[in-house]
């Protein structure tokens, strides 16, 4: 950026949404898409501490082949309690809950999202399901992994699984009321000029994350209600020995859960289609091609839950045509990667933090991307079915992609979330930090899972030790990587630099308001009269960064 | 809907060519082309009914309409859910289910069935007296709604009590166990041989499950229904905004759907 013109930020006392009021009501009965983003950003950080607790005991118990820190009982449940909070209360909500709240409405040039009051509600009903997914953890946690599995979960394990339940299932319809206003926004509400081929590429991700938590979601709150009712009545459906079917769950399940790992990485995609654009100063190679394979990916991803179940004894051609489908739905997502790195070739590329993130995704995406393609093969699959393969491809994605997209668009946005701008240098610190705990976490994962060390164990045999403490040792890394941004990032926020509208030089409608935003996003209703990402034919300042 | 219409508001007061020379930035603040503040929006219009987000009764009737329409196809994919587990077993067990919804009362489930689509007609007129601005009607209409699903959750009720009675609540130490009535002393045995009562069983299991859930929705609607009934009492709508009274409406003929599905599968497929 230090090649543009600097001009430096009038500053003056002026009034935005966050400092409007002061009153911790004002906070918790906003209707402010911008406030109510700002709640989620500080929930599901505090979900991520806990998560990552769990996360820590586990490297922690595995750094040494016995089970000697823990029993297997209780690493059974600290397993679960990780996956599940990040999963449910990390993940799901991350990029939508946080960054989808808070740009949504600006892109679109509205004031707010369509329906404010759900949108409020849908952060309650995410508090509630949070707390009783927490007090189920404090009271004795759940040990049956994140998936329930069926008829564990039904008939034999003792543990919370009714309240871990409940607390995804209120969760869920959080999900599903952001999902719903996030479609009705993009429909209803933009400004005068935005057609959707106009739209930034964000929206068009969040769009699709969006059809997926709508029709997904609710699969799953019946699934679990089933299972709730099988343990508190006795309804058999998914007990073998009066008739049922415990498989039944598994489709059940990952009828939702798979698409719901695109709800976690359709709007990593979102981000990164803005930062790649303004950090290489180019249009979008493809504008078309990437919208609609995020369609795609939205609609193929119903039918490919299959291939979680490949050793389940479902009929063999069941498992071909699930997996001819797992293959499919990597070509638009293969489709949006090229374009991405399209869109990097001539172009002027800088490497600010932000962008240092897109490039630790891309790399990370296509490898989590493409040992997906080895487990959707049959043979290779049943090879390394429930081994760390599986453990180090889906962090891969969920981690290298998501998480390095969500940490690359917070720091994005931050100045415009905050009017501040976070320290260059130490951010970029942070994020190699990150990049390089995480290969050394989870690269020898995959050497573990092909070795055949299966997952869910507390004790392994010793020719598995040097792996899994290169794993440990990533950890850390990785831990004090994360670390990082929560200082700094919360540093800044006193004694950050003021950041002007627009300190990056990008476009999109979020940049032409002040930072932070008035509540109502804009003095005037904008009229849109370009297509996205017209980097290169328009002189864009920096202004005031 | 206009799902394809490029933008709100203001859109049809603008230029064909918004892009007058490349040169200019992508987002002109031209007063003259955009619609004024919020504010004063608010005030020209003299609607205290549009909420501060939406520009015009219009767009925040169609946002409201596919929201509700959005909402209704999450509802779908939910009872789906339950349709999927009933459609395997049945697949499954089809002696089973059929000898088990041979004990269902279609008679009673039939006289339900248009109890409920009685509500429906008597929904659909009071969306009409909204949209003919008679405030009485709306409120006349939503009540007699109200009276006819109560009707079917007593008539509900009755059936639960009578499979409760009879030993069919998919319980293992009722289902299995012979029945013994009071009055005339008579014992008689489980009403299924033992190679069909698991899957009876979970037939039942199914019945109270799915009617159980549709009778939550009833009775969620009904709430919304005295509540919508008692502000168009207030004088809350008109011609103009009756939002509520119309998705209301929706998410009602929505929960009559359901119960369209459900009868058939549960009371009538395989009786003869």
């Amino acid at each position: 950026m230090t090649t543009l013109d600097y001009i430096p930020a009038a500053v003056e006392p002026r009034e935005n949404y966050l400092n409007i009021s002061y009153r911790l009501k004002s906070w918790l009965l906003t209707v402010d898409h911008k406030r109510i983003g700002i709640l989620y950003l500080i929930s599901i950080t505090a979900f991520f501490i806990v998560g990552g607790a769990f996360a820590t005991l586990v490297r922690l118990e595995l750094a040494t082949p016995a089970g000697d820190l823990m029993t297997a009982e209780t690493y059974n449940k600290v397993f679960s309690m990780h996956g599940i909070i990040m999963v449910f209360f990390f993940l799901i909500p991350s990029i939508p809950a946080t960054l989808g709240n808070f740009l949504v409405p600006l892109m679109v040039g509205a004031r707010d999202l369509a329906f404010p009051r759900i949108n409020l509600l849908s952060w309650y009903l995410f508090m509630i399901g949070g707390t009783l997914g927490i007090v189920a953890a404090l009271s004795g946690g759940v040990d049956t992994g994140w998936t329930f599995y069926t008829p564990y979960s039904t008939a034999f394990s003792n543990t919370n699984v009714v309240l871990t339940g409940l607390g995804a299932f209120v969760a869920g319809f959080s999900s599903i009321l952001t999902g719903l206003n996030f479609v009705v926004t993009i429909h209803k509400m933009r400004c005068p000029g935005l057609t959707w081929m106009r739209m930034p590429l964000f929206l068009w991700s969040m769009y699709s994350a969006s059809l997926i938590m709508l029709l997904g979601t609710p699969v799953v709150a019946i699934a679990i209600v089933l299972l709730a009712a099988e343990r508190l009545f006795g309804l058999g459906i998914f007990d073998p020995t009066r008739g049922g079917d415990p498989i039944l769950w598994q489709h059940l399940f990952w009828f939702y859960s798979h698409p719901a790992v695109y709800i976690m990485i359709l709007p990593a995609f979102a981000v990164i289609n803005e930062l790649i654009t303004c950090f290489s100063r180019k249009r979008i190679f493809g504008y078309k091609w990437v919208a609609f394979s995020s369609l795609a990916i939205a609609v193929i991803s119903f039918f490919v839950w299959g291939h979680h179940m490949f050793v389940t004894g479902q009929s063999v051609y069941g498992g071909m045509i699930f997996s001819f489908l797992s293959f499919f739905v990597a070509v638009p997502s293969a489709i949006k990667v090229l374009n991405w790195t399209a869109t990097l070739y001539r172009g002027s590329v800088s490497f600010d933090t932000p962008m240092l993130y897109v490039f630790f995704f891309l790399g990370l995406f296509v490898i989590g991307g493409l040992t997906g393609l080895f487990l959707a093969s049959l043979g290779f699959d049943v090879h390394v079915h429930d081994t760390y393969f599986i453990v180090a491809h889906f962090h891969y994605v969920m981690v290298g992609g998501v998480l390095m997209a969500y940490l690359g668009g917070i720091h994005f946005w931050w100045p415009k979330m905050t009017g501040k701008m976070y320290p260059e240098w130490i951010a970029k610190f942070a994020a190699f930090t990150i990049f390089v705990g995480f290969n050394l976490t989870f690269f020898p994962q995959f050497f573990l899972g092909q070795l055949g060390m299966p997952r869910r164990y507390h004790s392994y045999p010793e020719e598995y030790q040097v792996l899994n403490v290169m794993s440990s040792a990533g950890a850390t890394i990785l831990a004090a990587g994360y670390a990082l941004p929560l200082f700094y990032l919360v540093w800044s926020l006193r004694y950050g630099r003021a950041a002007g509208p627009n300190p990056w030089g990008a476009t999109g409608l979020e940049w032409l308001t002040p930072s932070p935003p008035p509540t109502e996003n804009f003095e005037q209703t904008p009229v849109v009269t370009k297509e996205a990402y017209h980097y290169s034919d328009k002189e864009l300042q920096v202004v005031g960064a | 809907m206009s799902a394809h219409n490029p933008a709100h508001g203001a859109a049809h007061n603008l230029p064909a060519d918004l892009n007058p020379s490349p040169a200019t930035s992508q987002v002109a603040f031209d007063p003259s082309l955009a619609p004024p503040g919020a504010a004063a929006l608010h005030e020209a219009h003299g609607h205290s009914m549009v909420a501060h987000q939406f520009d015009d009764l219009a767009q925040q009737h169609e946002a409201s309409t596919l929201g509700m329409w959005a909402f209704l196809a999450t509802e779908v994919m939910f009872f789906g859910g339950a349709l999927t587990a009933y459609a395997v077993y049945r697949a499954t067990y089809p002696e089973a289910f059929a000898a088990a919804s041979r004990l269902e009362n279609w008679f009673v489930g039939a006289l339900n069935t248009g109890v409920l689509l009685c509500s429906s007609l008597t929904m659909a007129l009071a969306v009409h007296a909204a949209q003919m601005g008679s405030r009485k009607w709306i409120v006349n209409w939503l009540l007699i709604t109200v009276v006819f699903g109560t009707a079917f959750l007593g008539v509900k009720a009755y059936e639960y009590n009578h499979l409760i009675h009879e030993h069919l609540f998919p319980r293992a130490d009722t289902f299995d166990a012979p029945r013994h009535d009071h009055e005339t002393g008579v014992t008689k045995p489980p009403h299924f041989p033992p190679e069909l009562r698991r899957p009876a069983q979970l037939f039942y299991s199914l019945y109270f499950g799915m009617t159980g859930l549709h009778a939550l929705h009833m009775v969620i609607g009904i709430g919304v229904i005295l509540v919508v009934a008692w502000q168009a009492w207030r004088g809350r709508f008109s011609p103009e905004y009756h939002n509520p009274v119309e998705m209301t409406g929706l998410y009602w003929h929505f929960v009559d759907i359901v119960w369209i599905f459900l009868y058939p599968l549960l009371y009538l497929i395989d009786r003869t």
